[in-house]
This record gives C-alpha cells, sequence and structure tokens, in this order.
C-alpha cells in the first residue's frame, strides 16, 4: 500500500489491508463484503488479496452475524464484521449486551471476545429510511463494549488497527458523511492511535466545544467563524465515546470555563448528558456558563427532503456559543 | 409422543426395556452399558442434591435436568476431547462428562462466576451455560466456522430445547450451517415443554427436526428416553458432520420430568396424569430393565452404585462449600482485559463503597 491521499473510507481499507496481512487470525464478513467489497466499497480488493476463506460473504443475517463472531472470537480469530448500516446494527444487539460484552467476566477471562463490528453511522447521504442513524448513546451504556467514531482518515485507520489488536468487543462507527469528503495525506505505516483517549483538534482558550463524528466538520467551522470574531475557541474530538476519556475534556473546561457539546443524535440521553452531567461533578465551579447541547431533537432522522434540519448547523453551533459567551 | 412424518425415528427399547428389533453392534460392549448407565445414575443423585440445596437456600435457582440424563451422557460419552460443547442451561449431564466439576455447577447456579471458569483443561474451550434462549446456537457456527477456516476436524455440539426451535437465532443458526456445512450437530431436547407452553403450540410442523430440512441439511428424530437410540444417533451425527459431511439436528423426545426451574411450578400448568405417564418412559429404568433383561446388571449392584455415586455428590457440595467468595474487586477484573485508564474514577468510587461496607460484598 502506497503513502498518498486518502479519503476516511480509503483510510478504513488501508487499516482493513494492513490488519489482514499482519495476522492470519484478521477474518473479514459481512454481507456484500466479499465480490462486491461492501456496499461503501470499504472493503474493495480484500477478497482478491486474502481469500474467500477470510473474506466471507455472509448469509443476509444481522442476528446470525452478531452471534457467529463470538464463536469465532472465542477460537482465537479476530473477526472484523461489516453491518451494513447502523439501521440494521439493532438485531446483533442481543448478542452485543448479552454476550460479547460480558464473556470475558462470565468465564472469569477464560473465553473472550476480541472483534470489531464496523458500521456507517449518520445522516447527510440522502439515503432511505433506516440508513442515517446516529445511536451510539445506545452502546456506550454496555460495560464491557467499546464504542469509537473516527472523523478524520488518520483517525479512521489509527484507531480502526488499534479496535482489530484490542483484546475485547469493539463498536467502530464510521460517519458516512465523511467517507468520501476531503482526502487528506495518510501514511501507512500501521502506528495505531491510543483507544480511550480524546483528540483536541484546536487548542484554544475562551470556550471549549466538544464533538465527535460528521459534527465535527461543522464544529470546526464554528470555531473558525468564532476565531474571525476574536473568540478562541478549543475544539475536541471525543473520538472514544465509551470508554469516555473525561479527563481530557474537564481539563479544558478548566480552562475555558464554558462548553459547548455538538451531536448529531438525539438529546435526551445522548452522550452529551453524560459529558455535561460528569463535567458539572468534576468542575462545577469553574464554569462560568450553563454547558449548553447542541443536538437533534428527540425524532427519527427525516427522510432526506429534511435532514438537513436535523443535522447540527454551523449556525446552531455560532447559536449557542454565543449564548454561552454572552451568559451573565 | 413421536409425530407421523417422513423423517427417520430411532428406537431400540420399549419403554419397559425390551429389545425392539435388532441391537446395534456397538451396543455388544457390555462394558460401555455401564458406564452410560452409571453415569445417568450420578447426573440424577447431583440434580437432586443441587434442588436440594436450591430448597434449603445454599444455591440458588436452578434448572433440574430430570428425565434428560440419555441425552447429555450420550453426546458426553462421544464428543472427543478437542470438540467444543456449546450447551444450554440444562446439560448439567453433558457437562460433568465434558470434564465440568459438579462444584462448578454449584458455584454457577450458586452465585459465582468461577462456575464458568472450568478448571480442567478438557473443557477450557467448552461454551459456559447459556441463558438466552437459542442465542447459543449461533455462538456454536462461529465455532464451527473456525475450525471450517482453519481445516481442522473438530465438530461442535450445540443443544438446546423445544422452544428455542421458535426463535430467529435458531433459525438464522441453522441457515448458516447449511450454508456453509459446519461441523455442528444441533441437539432439540425436545422435553414437551417450554416452561407452560406445550410443545403443540410451540409449532405448526409436525416435527422439529425438519426444520434442518429447510436449512438444506439433515434432520432426524430420536427416543430421547432410551440410550441405546440416543447414543447411535448422536455417534452417526458426529461422525458425519467431523467427516465434512455437514450438519445435522438431531431431535431428542424426551420429557421434562421436574419444574422449568427451582423457581417454577408445573404443576399450575399440567396434568398429573400426564406426568405420571410420562415416569413410565424414563430413561434410567428403561436402560436398566434392558441390561437386567441381559444378565449384565444385577440389582443388587445398585446399592454400590448409589453409595459411590453419592459420596462423589457429597464430596463435590464440601468443595462448593468450602469454596468462599470471590474478592469484591474481581467484579471490576474482567469486564475488560484491563481495567480502562478512563474508567479509573469509578474504579476508585467502587473501591471507597467496599470501604464504607466494611464488611466487603455481601458473603452469604
Amino acid at each position: 500500500m502506497s503513502n498518498g491521499t486518502f479519503s476516511l473510507l480509503e483510510a478504513v481499507n488501508l487499516a482493513l489491508h494492513r490488519a489482514m496481512a499482519e495476522d492470519e487470525n484478521v477474518i473479514v464478513l459481512g454481507e456484500d463484503v466479499g465480490v462486491n467489497g461492501g456496499v461503501f466499497r470499504a472493503t474493495l480488493g480484500l477478497r482478491d488479496s486474502f481469500g474467500f476463506k477470510r473474506v466471507i460473504d455472509s448469509p443476509l443475517a444481522e442476528t446470525m452475524l452478531g452471534g457467529l463472531v463470538i464463536g469465532m472470537a472465542a477460537q482465537g480469530l479476530k473477526p472484523v464484521v461489516e453491518i451494513q448500516f447502523m439501521g440494521f446494527i439493532y438485531a446483533t444487539m442481543e448478542h452485543l449486551v448479552s454476550h460479547a460484552s460480558r464473556m470475558r467476566n462470565r468465564t472469569r477471562g477464560r473465553i473472550t471476545c476480541p472483534m470489531v463490528l464496523r458500521t456507517p453511522m449518520g445522516a447527510g447521504i440522502r439515503a432511505p429510511e433506516h440508513h442515517s442513524e446516529s445511536t451510539e448513546a445506545l452502546f456506550a451504556h454496555i460495560p464491557g463494549l467499546r464504542v469509537l467514531v473516527p472523523s478524520s482518515p488518520a483517525r479512521a485507520y489509527g484507531l480502526l488497527l488499534a479496535a482489530i489488536d484490542d483484546l475485547d468487543p469493539v463498536l467502530f462507527l464510521e460517519p458516512t458523511r465523511l467517507y468520501r469528503m476531503n482526502p487528506q495525506p495518510l501514511v501507512d505505516d500501521g502506528k495505531r492511535l491510543p483507544l480511550d483517549s480524546c483528540f483536541t483538534l484546536r487548542e484554544g482558550s475562551d470556550i471549549t466545544l466538544i464533538s465527535w463524528g460528521a459534527s465535527i466538520v461543522e464544529t470546526l467551522q464554528a470555531a473558525n467563524a468564532l476565531a474571525e470574531q476574536g473568540v478562541s475557541a478549543e475544539v475536541i474530538d471525543v473520538a472514544c465515546i465509551k470508554p469516555l476519556d473525561l479527563d481530557t475534556l474537564e481539563a479544558s473546561v478548566r480552562k475555558t470555563g464554558r462548553c459547548v457539546i455538538v451531536h448529531e443524535a438525539p438529546r435526551t440521553c445522548g452522550v452529551g448528558a453524560e459529558i455535561a452531567a460528569s463535567l458539572y461533578e468534576r468542575a462545577l465551579l469553574e464554569l462560568q456558563a450553563p454547558i449548553l447541547r447542541v443536538t437533534a431533537p428527540d425524532i427519527p432522522p427525516p427522510l432526506y427532503r429534511l435532514e438537513s434540519l436535523y443535522i447540527p448547523g454551523v449556525e446552531d453551533i455560532l447559536h449557542a456559543c454565543d449564548s454561552t459567551l454572552n451568559f451573565a | 409422543m413421536p409425530h407421523k412424518v417422513a423423517l427417520p425415528y430411532t428406537r431400540y427399547l420399549s419403554p419397559d426395556g425390551q429389545l425392539l428389533g435388532d441391537l446395534p453392534a456397538w451396543a455388544d460392549d457390555f462394558n460401555l452399558l455401564t458406564r452410560l448407565y452409571r453415569q445417568m445414575v450420578l447426573t440424577r443423585l447431583f440434580d437432586q442434591k443441587a434442588v436440594a440445596l436450591q430448597r434449603t437456600g445454599r444455591i440458588g435457582t436452578y434448572a433440574p435436568t430430570l428425565g434428560q440424563e440419555a441425552i447429555g451422557v450420550a453426546i458426553g460419552s462421544l464428543m472427543r476431547p478437542e470438540d467444543v460443547l456449546v450447551p444450554y442451561y440444562r446439560d448439567t449431564a453433558v457437562q460433568l462428562m465434558r470434564g465440568v466439576r459438579m462444584e462448578e455447577i454449584l458455584l454457577y447456579w450458586g452465585g459465582d462466576e468461577r462456575g464458568s471458569d472450568f478448571v480442567d483443561p478438557a473443557v477450557a474451550e467448552d461454551f459456559p451455560i447459556c441463558v438466552p434462549i437459542a442465542t447459543q446456537a449461533l455462538h456454536a457456527c462461529g465455532v464451527a466456522s473456525a475450525f471450517k477456516i482453519r481445516g481442522e476436524h473438530r465438530v461442535v455440539v450445540t443443544t438446546c430445547g423445544d422452544g428455542a426451535t421458535s426463535k430467529g437465532d435458531f433459525l438464522e443458526a441453522l441457515n448458516v450451517a447449511g450454508t456453509w456445512q459446519l461441523p455442528v450437530v444441533f441437539v432439540v431436547n425436545n422435553n414437551q415443554w417450554a416452561i407452560s407452553v406445550p410443545r403443540r403450540i410451540q409449532c405448526g410442523a409436525p416435527t422439529l427436526a425438519q426444520k434442518a430440512i429447510g436449512a438444506g441439511f439433515h434432520g432426524e428424530q430420536v427416543d430421547g428416553n432410551d440410550m441405546l437410540a440416543v447414543y447411535d444417533r448422536v455417534q452417526v451425527a458426529l461422525e458425519r458432520a467431523r467427516h465434512g459431511k455437514g450438519p445435522v439436528l438431531l431431535e431428542c423426545l424426551s420429557y421434562r420430568l421436574g419444574d422449568h426451574t427451582t423457581a417454577d411450578d408445573a404443576t399450575r400448568y399440567r396434568a398429573a396424569d400426564e406426568v405420571k405417564q410420562a415416569w413410565l418412559e424414563e430413561p434410567i429404568k428403561r436402560l436398566q430393565r434392558f441390561m437386567v433383561g441381559q444378565g449384565v446388571w444385577e440389582g443388587n449392584r445398585e446399592q454400590a452404585l448409589m453409595v459411590e455415586c453419592q459420596a462423589l455428590v457429597q464430596r463435590a457440595v464440601d468443595n462448593f462449600e468450602a469454596a468462599g467468595t470471590q474478592a469484591p474487586e474481581s467484579v471490576l477484573d474482567y469486564v475488560y482485559a484491563q481495567w480502562p485508564a478512563a474508567l479509573a474514577e469509578q474504579r476508585e468510587m467502587f473501591l471507597e463503597r467496599l470501604a464504607r461496607r466494611a464488611g466487603g460484598a455481601d458473603h452469604e
């Protein structure tokens, strides 16, 4: 694999190629991942490079995939399964909640489930119903599971390799809106990024903007707009939704005293609520204004004619920042 | 009761232990029959003890295996050490034969995760008891897929009850097993009752075995109370799967003589006459009558067998009661391979909770 400029989707593909080349126990499976290379082409070329025994087109049955990989992982394989869209992942949930995330605990470490479930997440690609979900909070609630959301090609590459290395089950959520956006230079050096760490994308001193996934794009745009107004915004990509690196978030908020959290998922019990509650517990007296959240309302993602209203926009983020900055 | 279908149905012994046809060749081995009989007796004594321990509050809820002994003992006798068992929660018989210790089974139902951390290396890869119905069938297919990918001649046996065959997990497991011709044997213990729901309102198909046909592989029925029949058909199924001839679904017709679990009261939903009739067909007495009739077992050996088995059970109970409780911190130790640094605060808070409750976790 050469170095050069890669989209997030290509970075995922690059990481999969490397992981499979490095470790023969890595198995890629899912619906249409083999001959077709995946509906988004994330697994393109893997079948040719690694053969049908390691790149497996499965029957169309998500519950089956969720259960099957537990048996594979228990046998020492490292399955990386693609669920075609996040809207179809719910059929796997019993296996994630009741088995994959607790087999290690149930057996006191005798049987473990190192595996990765990859799935595209989020709205903004004019897709049919059930293809625009951001339900990371449902999974963040499961002890024993890790939940990752990369928001750049480099983080997709480094985090996916780390996820495949990890000894526990990982849900790897890929923002579809970013899949082909803004390719960036990437060195295919196999370097892993740390799990359980936030990424500070931009340092600032007046306000902390916390986000993840596709909303990182609008959050960074908002930070640029604030800079033009003379406001210095720190932007943090949470990236690891579970476990959550609260220390980094706390340190930033202690520094700035103001915080806006941006996520595409619905508001109630979203990951933003967990972050806000934790920051209040840790740094209440350092805060100069209430923490505000910019989220989708508690509605299903609208079909595509209205879906842009669902996604937090730059102006929505700036409005929240104004309220926070001007709080008495 | 067997349903009239075109699928094979195997029975060698009548309920009163009479041979109904030719004896299979392997059954000439009377030492084997004696071992199978002994193991069924041991399982039943252990099972009775576990129920008694629950009734006296020394373990929690337990799922009795009463009446299912032939199925488990047959499977346990025939699986090779390198095979993998993916059981459900009524599999005491087969687990004991695989190498799971009685005290481990008691620990599990006695509220202690160490009961699923099997000590015997022979069962290092066997799955623990699976509580969510039918989900284990898919785990079994995953294990079988690993065998197939690596080209190993090992077999997975997974078990479930009749109710489990109604679940999507079971049907998705059959589908993938048939598609990929996986080396897996599905044993359905059709004991006629899924808690209070009888077989006749569980599924509209005349047999459960025929679900295999829809998935493209072989299914058959066997009298689950007839040790000779179950042993014979499990043996054939295992060989078939081991030699790359694909999965098998074996529906064993039995009867759940006990309650669903110790938390259940089956007299609420089934007639005493039905249970009384089922006792006439139970597997242990049937094999005993056959062996006595063949002159390979005498009633006067029964007492010595009981004494021997009771001693084994009692020793396990002693070990169980001496096991103590795990260290309270153990609840944190196996959630992740390493407790994540990002959750360090939660760990500290839990340790503080322990300190507040001076005695640590509830030791009773």
